[in-house]
């Protein structure tokens, strides 16, 4: 077998650069280029910043396959790994998620307790209540309101600080740090310093929470650094993971989920007036679908050759599987470019997948349903306050989304 | 039909639980899968199928 459907050879000027640019006036769609390059083919080479030029798969089946390969690793300092951004070695940006098992395993386990889906639903009433006080203060403010900073980022920030232990009074100082660390082109001395003051912030936390340990999960990691079974600074690494996780993606989801329902009213309708479980859960896994705000492709580099799809990927090559294209693939989700909130969307790759799969997405689909089945029904005449080409889109970060979303009713 | 989990794969994602929980539970201390019912029934069957499809770590088996 011989990469025959690739003619792309390794010098050519040809390979698109990745990421590729959504187009303009269609900004729910993946870029153009990739869906070309899906109809082209199952894979094909891009160039990264750095020059390198790993496989982009292209295709639903391909990626969920290699996502859950035993032969291909997430380690991000194997050679071939094709990074997002320059790392620095010994970054406190290197957490469980860019290492293989066991050590992934062992450390992901760690934190997983508070992510099973009885935890979870105990906490659905406290998600309740956080989303219900907003909405009330929403409808008692002016307007317009800007939703992003009144309603998306406050819901998740709320309950991922609960459960982490981690002081809300502290938002304006984590939120900052986090939007520099997941900015595209921020400058590797900014990530740098960003992450940096985010893990001194976290090691203080844990070390307040060895002395006073309370019931969340910052404390459960002091006690594993007690007990001799995790570093300090390995716990607070997780920290620093699990904040930005748990408030940029969730945040995001809200505000861009919105907005494509604002731009989609029959499909607003349909969880405006409904208030069945069943249906709202099913329409956040549709907008998970559409949205996939995850868009820089899960990556990973092949430990041996790999055939698929009648190509041979060889051992140390890099491996990028975008889930907004894999998402979108006709395959998988017939008439994949329309928002259909009652179509079965649950095998989506939004999440991604095999044992990397997202930690946090009971929780996230938890706080979607309580978000969507509420904020729609409790302001029926919710609308854009701006005209859609107003609104300013994260283009330039690893966390798609809008930067604010003003909105009236 | 006849259920088997591996659980040094999973990863505890619940995403078993949530398709089909009176086949499938979870560990409270880590969230590692437990098998409740082995040997579920036909009118269960297209829930633990779709268990084992959203299963991130293919610990899963299902034969039919």
């Amino acid at each position: 077998m011989t990469d025959v459907l690739n003619p792309v050879g390794e010098n050519s000027t040809d390979v698109p650069e990745y990421p590729m640019a959504r187009a303009a006036g269609c900004p729910f769609d993946p870029p153009p280029e990739l869906r070309t390059k899906q109809e082209a083919g199952p894979l094909a080479k891009v160039r990264l910043w750095d020059g390198s030029m790993p496989w982009l798969v292209t295709r639903y089946a391909d990626q969920r396959a290699l996502l859950a390969d035993p032969r291909v690793s997430a380690d991000i300092t194997r050679p071939g790994y094709p990074s997002s951004a320059p790392i620095r070695p010994g970054s406190s940006s290197i957490s469980f998620i860019l290492m293989d098992d066991p050590e992934h395993a062992r450390l992901r386990r760690m934190v997983t307790a508070p992510f099973t889906i009885k935890r979870v639903e105990a906490m659905r009433p406290t998600v309740q209540k956080i989303v219900d006080d907003l909405i009330d203060d929403v409808l008692a403010g002016p307007k317009p309101v800007d939703l992003v900073e009144a309603f998306a980022l406050p819901v998740p920030s709320l309950v991922i600080c609960q459960l982490l232990g981690v002081p809300y009074s502290d938002h304006d100082f984590f939120q900052e740090n986090s939007k520099t660390i997941i900015k595209r082109d921020a400058s590797p001395d900014d990530r740098t310093a960003a992450l940096s003051r985010l893990a001194a912030y976290l090691d203080d936390l844990v070390g307040a929470k060895l002395e006073n340990p309370g019931d969340d999960l910052l404390s459960r990691l002091a006690e594993r650094v007690t007990a001799g079974k995790l570093s300090r600074q390995a716990a607070a690494q997780m920290g620093v993971l699990l904040l930005i996780a748990g408030h940029e993606t969730t945040a995001n989801m809200i505000a861009l989920g919105t907005l494509a329902l604002l731009e989609n009213p029959d499909q607003l309708a349909v969880l405006r007036e409904s208030d069945d479980p069943k249906l709202i859960a099913g329409a956040v896994e549709e907008l998970l679908r559409y949205l996939h705000i995850t868009h820089n492709g899960r990556r990973r580099v092949a430990l041996e050759d790999i055939e698929i799809a009648g190509h041979v990927i060889r051992a140390g090559d890099g491996l990028i599987m975008p889930n907004d294209i894999g998402n979108r693939d006709p395959e998988a989700f017939p008439e994949p470019d329309r928002l259909d909130l009652t179509r079965d969307a649950r095998h989506h790759v939004a999440f991604g997948f095999g044992v990397h799969q997202c930690l946090g997405q009971p929780l996230a689909r938890m706080e979607l349903q309580v978000v969507y089945g509420k904020l729609y029904r409790r302001i029926p005449t919710l609308r854009l306050a701006e005209d859609l080409s107003q609104i300013p889109f994260k283009h330039d970060g690893s966390v798609y989304g809008v930067y604010r979303l003003p909105v009236t009713w | 039909m006849k259920v088997t989990i591996d659980q040094d794969k999973c990863v505890a994602s619940g995403q078993c639980v949530t398709a089909a929980a009176e086949v499938f539970d979870q560990r409270d201390e880590d969230g590692i899968v437990v098998l409740l019912n082995a040997n579920p029934p036909v009118e269960l069957a297209a829930d633990v199928r779709q268990a084992a499809v959203v299963c991130p770590a293919l610990a899963i088996t299902v034969d039919e």
